[in-house]
């Protein structure tokens, strides 16, 4: 089963990563990449720019509506997300738990539709 | 066929026997896998233009050792170069096929090559991915198309799976008489998983992963070629047969799920219906009963029924409850509670589905709620059918499920 764990950050834990104890969290993230590499669960991810250069967009009537910033007024945002195919909802989750953001701010586990299915 | 396409059936078939001889010869097992994919490949762009070779065996045999002699030879050169130490092995030996290379073995490799790549050490994904490649002859970059990832994701676990090999020590070997039926049982279980990720793909751009399900059945084959007389072998074999039969019915070109019960069963498979039959039938008589051929005989009773209502769902409760009783899991519970509601009624299937509510393998899972959504639809609570059909596509993650489920929900909101 393939899961998107989503990294969320905000202003604040995003400077973490940029302060003195940044080069320890940078290390605690690469290790986790490799031990996804290695055991072949890494199926992708993707670190977001700064949420303050977020596009939002909104057709209305046909008419687009662009404006800057995110489009929830939320204290948390998206910063980026890893994609893992794992055995269990058990295993991502572990996996989540272990990436820094867990800690400042949050990560959320959500899995991936399938096109494929059953016989009902 | 094309000829393209007769060479690629060709090569996939001598892939675990050309792999097998190289590996009985060199040991080596994970650089003569590398050698045999490039050797693979060459063939798969020559002999379309510049025909088959009179051996394809041999050629393929000779093209590998080759390549394995000038891996071995570079690693051979980069130890010498890092350590200095002479003592390895000398690998010139290795250059020209034995003469009795040239013919077909005495024993094939391909069983105890199914029993390596599914050795109980791996994790089940290198398992399949290692047998699909090894045994079945496929390229890395088929299996990820297959199974929907980067092919860097796919080629980690196939050199994990290799790495495992060796720091094992897991040899080239048939398992002892002892631990056999244990290790068979393991690799017909690889072989059912990639058949279900086939299986369960609709058509499409899914087309990829739907040829799964052929490999599967023609590894199956193979298997059940080289033990004829075991049961489950058979078994599992005649199940892949009568289930992949309803594939042509089981969904609407757009990509809609038709239950069992509506499929139009004029566009089932005859031919595989009247193998798969066969099979079953054969093996019930003689061996040892066991999960994969009792799932086989309810797959045929499905398979012969002319019509939905003509199913004998008498003899399908019947082996239900042996297979509860050979192999109990909450899968088959399931099942099991929607023959007996087609016997009993709809009360007396889901009395049964309450003895599931406690198991936390399927508690929140939707297959519980569906099931539960469609014999209380069966017992006339269209209500609670609605609420439990909807309960059932929030919580599946295959959309053709989500969209089949939703579909039956909204068909329940108009009569109330």
């Amino acid at each position: 089963m393939k899961y998107m764990l989503l990294i969320y950050d905000n202003p604040d834990t995003r400077e973490v990563f940029f302060g003195e104890k940044g080069a320890e969290l940078m290390a605690e993230v690469d290790a986790i990449m490799e031990e996804l590499t290695e055991s072949g669960e890494l199926v992708g991810g993707e670190a977001l720019a700064d949420a303050s250069t977020t596009r939002t967009v909104r057709v209305r009537d046909g008419v687009p509506a662009i404006t800057d910033g995110p489009f929830a007024e939320a204290k948390e945002q998206m910063g980026g997300y890893l994609i893992v195919e794992c055995e269990s909802p058990e295993r991502a989750t572990e996996i989540a738990a272990r990436w820094p953001n867990a800690r400042f701010c949050a990560m959320e586990v959500r899995a991936i539709m399938d096109t494929a299915g059953t016989e009902m | 066929m094309s000829r393209r396409a007769g060479v690629e059936d060709l090569l996939r078939e001598l892939a675990p026997q050309v792999l097998g001889a190289l590996v009985r010869r060199y040991g080596h097992f994970d650089t003569c896998e590398d050698a045999v994919q490039e050797a693979l490949l060459a063939a798969a762009t020559q002999w379309p233009d510049q025909g088959v070779p009179e051996s394809p065996r041999g050629w393929l045999i000779t093209v590998a050792s080759r390549r394995l002699t000038d891996q071995l030879r570079s690693e051979v050169a980069r130890r010498r170069r890092e350590t200095t130490a002479a003592t390895l092995a000398p690998v010139d030996q290795a250059v020209v096929p034995a003469p009795g290379d040239e013919h077909p073995p005495d024993q094939d490799d391909t069983l105890t090559l199914l029993f390596l790549c599914c050795h109980p050490a791996l994790s089940p994904p290198s398992q399949v991915a290692l047998t699909l490649r090894a045994v079945g002859g496929l390229t890395t970059s088929q299996i990820a198309r297959a199974f929907l990832v980067p092919e860097a994701t796919m080629a980690q676990r196939i050199s994990r799976a290799k790495q495992r090999i060796i720091t094992t020590g897991i040899g080239f070997q048939m398992p002892s008489a002892a631990e056999r039926a244990e290790r068979l049982r393991v690799v017909l279980h690889v072989l059912y998983l990639i058949f279900n990720e086939g299986y369960t793909a609709t058509s499409g751009p899914q087309l990829h992963r739907g040829e799964l399900t052929s490999e599967a059945i023609r590894l199956a084959r193979a298997v059940h070629r080289l033990l004829p007389d075991d049961g489950e072998v058979s078994g599992l074999l005649a199940l892949m047969l009568l289930t992949d039969a309803r594939r042509p019915a089981r969904t609407l070109p757009d990509g809609t799920l038709v239950p069992l019960a509506e499929q139009d069963r004029g566009r089932w498979n005859r031919e595989s219906i009247r193998e798969g039959v066969a099979l079953i039938t054969k093996a019930l008589a003689r061996a040892r009963i066991g999960p994969y051929q009792l799932q086989a005989a309810i797959a045929a009773i499905h398979d012969e029924a002319p019509r939905a209502e003509d199913t004998d769902w008498r003899e399908i409760l019947a082996l239900y409850n042996l297979l509860e009783r050979v192999s109990p899991n909450p899968m088959v519970t399931l099942n099991h509670a929607v023959a007996r509601a087609m016997v009993h009624g709809p009360q007396a299937g889901l009395e049964l589905l309450e003895t599931l509510d406690a198991d936390d393998r399927l508690a929140s899972h939707h297959r519980l709620d569906a099931v539960r959504a469609h014999l209380l639809e069966m017992a006339g609570d269209h209500a609670a059918a609605r609420t439990h059909y909807q309960q059932a596509a929030r919580r599946t993650t295959s959309l053709p499920e989500q969209r089949y489920l939703q579909a039956r929900a909204a068909r329940l909101s108009g009569d109330q």
